[in-house]
């Protein structure tokens, strides 16, 4: 029962406040890394664990079955194909 | 079965998809969610595409969009997922006025958003940051513009049809329609709704900051 309650209120707002402070802190990498590839490759890792919070916290897929993260992965592989395609098409160039 | 997985649906009965925990209403968000991935995905890599291919027309973060306006309505949009998270933990515990006072903080945000957004076009547009070649006369080029109204309006679509779920779900959350053993509608307009703040997570980035 304490580990329902548990499930049932993650800390809705540490996260808030976990996520303000990564929005915060991508405007400030924007800002302050002169070097172009390190601040993107910044941006993308917060950005990243920005939306995996809201995902797993806010809407609860933490705590969801097994079979609902499958479900949630499924567009991950297309992705990563997309990707692939669009980089092949500046590598053919 | 997990607590959110109890969750039932509108009819106050449970409605397992068979080989699943959670109910279909559940079940058709979460695909429909995965396709709008898919979609947003699609305006994303159009974007990159477009973007290595000229990068004369899409100058660096800052000299055209402001950054600082749109970071306070990211920060609007985060506290958005908090209120909408807090309404439905309202509903589990049948917390009518909580659920009332938190969808309502969620629609104010939410529609804030897209008015800033609002204020935000008309300022672009009066500076020729337009999504027309010929009237184009921005830093830049038009791609630049044309792509910055195609996915920030995209999104912003999807926040106003949010409000407007929302603002539907309030009315009937004032009649007593919710409590905590049915309270799919809340859930799945949540689920909606953060997924609405995590692709503006991303666009934020993609289009604001690099």
């Amino acid at each position: 029962m304490e580990v329902d309650e548990k499930k049932a209120h993650p800390p809705y707002m540490l996260i808030w406040g976990v996520l303000a402070v990564l929005m915060l802190g991508k405007v400030l990498i924007s800002m302050l890394i002169g070097l172009k590839w390190l601040a993107v490759l910044l941006l993308v890792i917060v950005s990243f664990t920005s939306a995996l919070l809201v995902a797993f916290y806010y809407m609860h897929l933490r705590f969801e079955p097994k079979k609902l993260w499958l479900l949630a992965a499924v567009p991950i592989p297309l992705i990563l194909i997309f990707i692939f395609t669009v980089m092949q098409e500046f590598t053919q160039r | 079965m997990t607590s959110h997985a109890a969750a039932v649906g509108d009819g106050g009965q449970e409605r397992l998809e068979r080989g699943f925990e959670f109910y279909n209403l559940k079940l058709g968000m979460w695909i429909f969610l995965l396709s709008e991935v898919m979609f947003f995905t699609s305006l994303i890599g159009a974007y990159i595409i477009l973007r290595f291919a000229h990068p004369e027309q899409f100058p660096a973060p800052g000299t055209v969009l402001s950054i600082e306006l749109t970071a306070f309505n990211t920060f609007m949009l985060i506290c958005s997922s908090v209120t909408m998270v807090k309404a439905y933990a309202a509903v589990q515990h049948d917390d009518q006025q909580g659920l009332q006072v938190w969808l309502l903080a969620t629609i104010i945000l939410g529609a804030s958003f897209v008015g800033i957004q609002m204020y935000e076009y008309v300022y672009l547009v009066r500076e020729g940051f337009v999504p027309i070649a010929n009237l184009y006369t921005a830093e830049g080029g038009p791609l630049y513009g044309s792509t910055f109204y195609l996915m920030t309006g995209f999104h912003g679509t999807h926040v106003t049809i949010g409000v407007l779920a929302l603002t539907g779900v309030l009315l009937r959350a004032r009649t007593g329609a919710f409590n905590s053993q049915k309270l799919g509608p809340v859930e799945i307009v949540g689920l909606y709704w953060h997924f609405v703040d995590l692709v503006w997570i991303v666009l934020f980035t993609i289009v604001y900051l690099i």
